[in-house]
C-alpha cells in the first residue's frame, strides 16, 4: 500500500536535481533501530554462545581480510597500516572492524552505506544487487577526508540483503591541486581532486572498466587508482566471503543477530561505564597556530558533560570557519576520531564499532570550524580536527583519573600532528607519482603515571600503524633520508615521567629531472599538546632548510662536513656557501633541488606530573642515551651529576629541588591577583586570534576589533594569498623609498 | 574518604575540601574551583622549551613564541609542588577545567571501598594481531 506521503516523497526524490550529503543522515552518528530482518533473526536466534562463537568467526574474517588489504594495497598508507576493513549490518551500521588499522575511517563508511541504502537500492537506474561495489572518497559523504577511498559491498544471502562489507585505504593522491591527496592551498572545495560521492564501480564482483579508467584519467597514479580498487574488492570479497561461510555453517540468523547485538551490547556496556565516571564538566581549549598558509591563533574549545549514562561534547566557542582555508574539519570526521579516543584509550577492551559513540552527544556552532559551509575546503582537516582530538583526550582523562574501575590508564596527550613530508614528481623509474611518508605515524607517545611515553610510536588515528621502511621507500622514490629516525636531544615532553620522544630526519632529493616537496603541519610557534598533572607539552617545531648545496657532492669530495643532528646542522652551519633558514612546518608543494636538505623532527608526547620528581635515575637513562642534555637535566629536572661518572649526588638533588619548590612560591601570586594583573578583556591586539575568549557566545575573526556571535553567519573569513601579502608590503616599501629618494 | 581526582590532587569528601596529595594541605572547598586555590605563576615558555637551535640566527628555534603563549603554573602554596601546566595565549582566562558534582560523587562513592592510592588500571596487553609488511 502507497500512502499519500509516500507519494509526496517519491516526487521530491525524482524532482530533485542534485542528491547532496543527507543532513538526516549526517548528523545522525548513532545506529539504526532493528530492522525488520533483525528483528525476526533475534527472535530466532538468542543463544549468548553462539552468537560469541560466530563474533569470533566474523573477527577471524576481519582480521584475515585486513592482512590482505595491508599486504596487497599498493598506497604507501596501506603498506604502514593506514587502512582498515569491517563488517555492517544491512541498515548500514558498523557492527565489526578489524583489530588492527584505522577504526575512523570505517565508522564513517556508515554515512555513504546509509546513502546508498536510501538513494540508490531504489533507484531503477541504480539498484543494490549481488556483485555490486560502491566507491566513495567525498568526505561530505562521509570519509575522512578526501584522500581516503572507501569501497563497499553488499553481502547477500538466498536473495536476501542481510550485511554490508568495506574496506578503507588512505590512497594518497587524488587529482588534487597539489599532489598525494591534502592540498594545504586548497581555496574551495573544487581544488581538493576527486569527489566521489558512493558510486558503483563493479557489478558481478568485476570493475567497470570505463569507470576505473575514468577515475585513473583523474590522478597523477593511474597504476595505483586501478591496484587499489582491486585490492579493495577482494578485500571485500574476502570478508563476504567469510560471512557466507559462518551463515552456512551457523544459520543466516545466528549471523544477522551477531552483527546486531555487536552494536546492542556495546551500548549497554558503555553505559554501565559511563555511570562509573563521576558527574560533572571537564574543560580544556587549546590554540592551533596556522592554516597552512599563515600563523593565525585558531582556538578549539571544549567543555565535556557527564550526566549518569550520557557523554556530551560540546565544541561551542572554537574558531569559526575559513572559507578558503584547507584547515577547516567536518563534525563526522570529528566523531570518528572520537570513537578512535574511546577504543584505543578509555576501552580498548570493547569491540570496534560504532555503538561506542551511541550515548555520546555532540554540540557545535554552526558555520564553525567544524560545521563549514560544503564550499569550503576540508583537505588538512587534520590541522584542527586532531587538535580537537587531543583536547577531548585531556577533558575524558580528568574524568577518568579517579574511577576505580579502569580498563586503560590514564595517559597525557599524545603528540597529535602530521610532521611529515608529502612528494610528487617522476621517480627515477619514470612514474609519476603523489604520496606522503610514512613518518605521518611517528607521533611521540604520552606519558603514564608510572611509565614514560613510547617514543615516535604510532600517530592518534591509529594504535597498531607502522612507520615503514625508509630503503624500501628508496627504491621507488628519488629521495634519501640521510638521516631517518634518530631520537632528538632535548626533544621531550618533560614530567615525572616523560612523553615518549621523536625523531628527527633530514631528507634531500638525489635524482629526477622533477621533484617536489610539501609539509603540512602547524605548532612552530604555539605547540601542539599539553601535558598532563604537571607535566609539560611538547615543544614547537620548525622547517629547517639547508639551500644553495648538493649535499650528496659535498660527502663525496668531503664527508667530514656532514652534521648528524639538526641542531648541529644549524648551530655549526658547516657548509660555508650554504643558506640555512627555518620556516614553520607549512610548505606548499615546491620543486626541489639535488641535495638540498630538508629536516625536521617528529613530535613528543607530553609529560605526566611534576617534573621535579622525576627519578634522577631515569634522568641519568636518558642522559646516557642522549636524550638528554646536561642543561635539561639540570634545568629541568634539577639534578646534581658527575657529567662523566653520571653518579648522582642525591642529597645536592634533594636541596636543589626544595630551591626551586620554594622559587615557585617565592614568585606566585594568587589567583585573583593573577586575573587582575595578566587576564585582558580581549585577545591582545597583536594576535590573529580566531574563536571564543572568556565568552563562549562570541567569537573574534582575526583582531579584537572583530567579533559576532556564535553560531551566526558572520563576515565570511577570506583570508588573502600569502604572495598578495608580500607583494603589498613590498609595494609599501617601494613606495617610501620612492617618496623618500 | 578521599577521591584522587588528578596525580596531585585530592578530594576529601567528608570535609569537602581539595587536598595537596604531595603534602597534605588543605586548599579550599572542593564545591569551587581549585585553581582559585593554587599559587600561580606566568612562565615565559623560552624557560621550559629552550631554544634548541640558535635564537640570534633563526626565527623558528623549537621554542614556542613568548608574544602566543604563556605557561601558567599552579602550585600548592603549601610545598610548591607543580600540580598542572596551563598553556594560554597571552591574557587568556584561566580554564575552569574540573567541575565534578559533589554530591553526585558522594552518592557514587557512598557504595564504594575507599582507596588508599589513585588506581593505575590495567596494564596493556597486546591483541592478537600480527604485523606482516609488505616487501619481505
Ligand atoms: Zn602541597
Amino acid at each position: 500500500m502507497t500512502s499519500s506521503s509516500d507519494k509526496v516523497n517519491e516526487f521530491l526524490q525524482d524532482a530533485t536535481l542534485f542528491l547532496a550529503p543527507d543532513p538526516e543522515i549526517m548528523n545522525n552518528h548513532g545506529f539504526a533501530p532493528r530492522s525488520a530482518l533483525e528483528e525476526r533473526c533475534m527472535a530466532k536466534e538468542s543463544d549468548p554462545a553462539r552468537i560469541e562463537i560466530v563474533r569470533e568467526r566474523l573477527m577471524a574474517g576481519a582480521n584475515e581480510s585486513f592482512e590482505m588489504l595491508e599486504n596487497m594495497g599498493a598506497a604507501p598508507g596501506a603498506k604502514w597500516g593506514d587502512c582498515v576493513s569491517a563488517m555492517f549490518t544491512a541498515s548500514g551500521d558498523l557492527s565489526l572492524a578489524s583489530t588492527g588499522g584505522v577504526v575512523i575511517f570505517v565508522n564513517l563508511v556508515q554515512y555513504p552505506i546509509k546513502f546508498i541504502n536510501k538513494y540508490w537500492k531504489n533507484d531503477p537506474s541504480v539498484g543494490v544487487r549481488e556483485g555490486d561495489a560502491f566507491l566513495v572518497n567525498d568526505a561530505h559523504y562521509g570519509q575522512a577526508h578526501n584522500t581516503d577511498q572507501s569501497l563497499m559491498m553488499p553481502v547477500f544471502w538466498e536473495g536476501e540483503h542481510v550485511a554490508w562489507v568495506g574496506a578503507t585505504v588512505h590512497e594518497g593522491e587524488n587529482g588534487a591541486i597539489e599532489p598525494g591527496g591534502m592540498p594545504s592551498i586548497a581555496e574551495q572545495t573544487w581544488d581538493e581532486g576527486l569527489k566521489m560521492p558512493p558510486f558503483r564501480v563493479a557489478e558481478n564482483y568485476v570493475l567497470r572498466r570505463d569507470i576505473v579508467t575514468f577515475l585513473q584519467n583523474s590522478v597523477r597514479e593511474p597504476k595505483l587508482q586501478y591496484a587499489d580498487m582491486k585490492v579493495k574488492m577482494y578485500t571485500c570479497r574476502r570478508l563476504e566471503q567469510r560471512i557466507h561461510e559462518a551463515i552456512a555453517e551457523f544459520g543466516v540468523e545466528a549471523v544477522v543477530a551477531c552483527l546486531r547485538r555487536n552494536l546492542e551490547d556495546t551500548d549497554a556496556e558503555v553505559r554501565r561505564r559511563l555511570k562509573e565516571w563521576p558527574d560533572g564538566t571537564t574543560r580544556h581549549a587549546w590554540w592551533t597556530d596556522g592554516t597552512l598558509r599563515e600563523n593565525a591563533l585558531i582556538k578549539i574549545n571544549l567543555a565535556v558533560t557527564k550526566k549518569d549514562d550520557v557523554l556530551t561534547f560540546d565544541y561551542r566557542g572554537s574558531s569559526p570557519e575559513f572559507a578558503n582555508r584547507a584547515n577547516n574539519t567536518l563534525d563526522i570526521t570529528l566523531k570518528g576520531m572520537l570513537s578512535q579516543l574511546m577504543l584505543a584509550y578509555v576501552w580498548p577492551d570493547l569491540p570496534r564499532n560504532q555503538a561506542v559513540l551511541n550515548s555520546v552527544r555532540f554540540i557545535f556552532d554552526e558555520h564553525s570550524i567544524m560545521r563549514p559551509a560544503p564550499t569550503a575546503p576540508i583537505s588538512q582537516c587534520m590541522m584542527s580536527v586532531f587538535t580537537s582530538w587531543s583536547v577531548a583526550q585531556v577533558s575524558v582523562m580528568k574524568f577518568l583519573y579517579c574511577v576505580p574501575d579502569k580498563y586503560t590508564r590514564v595517559i597525557a596527550p599524545w603528540y597529535c600532528m602530521i610532521n611529515t613530508f608529502l612528494f610528487g614528481g617522476l621517480t627515477q623509474h619514470g612514474e609519476m607519482v603523489g604520496n606522503v611518508c610514512a613518518d605521518i605515524n611517528g607521533m611521540g607517545g604520552g606519558a603514564l603515571a608510572d611509565r614514560d611515553g613510547q617514543q615516535s610510536c604510532a600517530p592518534i588515528f591509529a594504535t597498531m600503524a607502522d612507520l615503514g621502511e625508509q630503503e624500501f621507500m628508496e627504491e621507488e622514490m628519488p629521495f634519501v633520508q640521510l638521516v631517518s629516525k634518530k631520537l632528538m636531544r632535548d626533544n621531550q615532553g618533560f614530567g615525572r615521567q616523560r612523553g615518549g620522544m621523536g625523531y628527527q630526519m633530514m631528507l634531500a632529493l638525489r635524482d629526477s629531472p622533477a621533484w617536489g616537496f610539501m609539509l603540512t603541519a602547524i605548532g612552530s610557534k604555539f605547540p601542539n599538546v599539553p601535558g598532563l598533572f604537571g607535566g609539560y607539552g611538547c615543544p614547537t617545531y620548525p622547517l629547517a632548510r639547508v639551500r644553495g648545496i648538493d649535499v650528496f657532492e659535498a660527502m663525496r669530495t668531503d664527508p667530514g662536513q656532514f652534521r648528524y643532528s639538526i641542531a648541529e646542522m644549524m648551530n655549526e652551519q658547516p657548509f660555508p656557501e650554504a643558506q640555512y633558514s627555518t620556516h614553520p612546518m607549512s610548505l606548499p608543494y615546491a620543486l626541489a633541488a639535488r641535495g638540498e636538505l630538508y629536516m625536521i623532527a617528529q613530535g613528543t608526547g607530553g609529560g605526566f606530573g611534576d617534573p621535579l620528581e622525576r627519578d634522577p635515575a631515569d634522568v641519568m637513562r636518558d642522559h646516557e642515551e642522549d636524550l638528554v642534555s646536561d642543561e635539561v637535566a639540570w634545568r629541568i629536572y634539577r639534578v646534581v651529576f658527575d657529567p662523566q661518572t653520571r653518579i648522582v649526588d642525591e642529597e645536592a638533588t634533594a636541596k636543589a629541588r626544595q630551591a626551586v619548590r620554594d622559587e615557585r612560591l617565592a614568585g606566585a601570586m594568587s589567583y585573583d591577583d593573577y586575573c587582575a594583573q595578566h587576564v585582558t578583556a580581549k585577545p591582545p591586539a597583536h594576535l590573529p586570534y580566531y574563536g571564543s575568549w572568556d565568552d563562549t557566545k562570541t567569537l573574534y575573526a582575526g583582531s579584537p576589533d572583530v567579533s559576532f556571535p556564535a553560531g551566526e553567519a558572520g563576515p565570511p573569513i577570506i583570508m588573502p594569498h600569502p604572495l598578495q601579502v608580500r607583494i603589498d608590503a613590498l609595494e609599501r616599501q617601494l613606495a617610501a623609498l620612492q617618496t623618500a629618494g | 574518604m578521599k577521591i584522587f581526582v588528578t596525580d596531585a590532587l585530592v578530594i576529601d569528601l567528608d570535609a569537602e575540601q581539595w587536598e595537596c596529595r604531595a603534602c597534605g594541605g588543605a586548599l579550599g572547598s572542593a564545591r569551587d574551583n581549585y585553581k582559585r586555590f593554587m599559587a600561580l605563576r606566568p612562565r615565559d615558555p623560552r624557560d621550559i622549551h629552550a631554544p634548541i637551535i640558535d635564537p640570534d640566527r633563526y626565527e623558528f628555534t623549537f621554542a614556542p613564541d613568548p608574544q602566543w603563549l604563556t605557561i601558567v603554573e599552579y602550585y600548592c602554596p603549601h610545598c610548591g609542588h607543580l600540580a598542572e601546566a596551563e598553556y594560554l595565549p597571552p591574557g587568556h582566562p584561566p580554564v575552569h577545567d574540573i567541575e565534578f558534582d559533589i554530591d553526585a560523587l558522594k552518592a557514587q562513592w557512598s557504595v564504594r571501598e575507599a582507596t588508599a592510592a589513585p588506581v593505575l588500571g590495567p596494564d596493556f596487553v597486546a591483541p592478537p594481531h600480527h604485523h606482516h609488511k609488505g616487501g619481505h
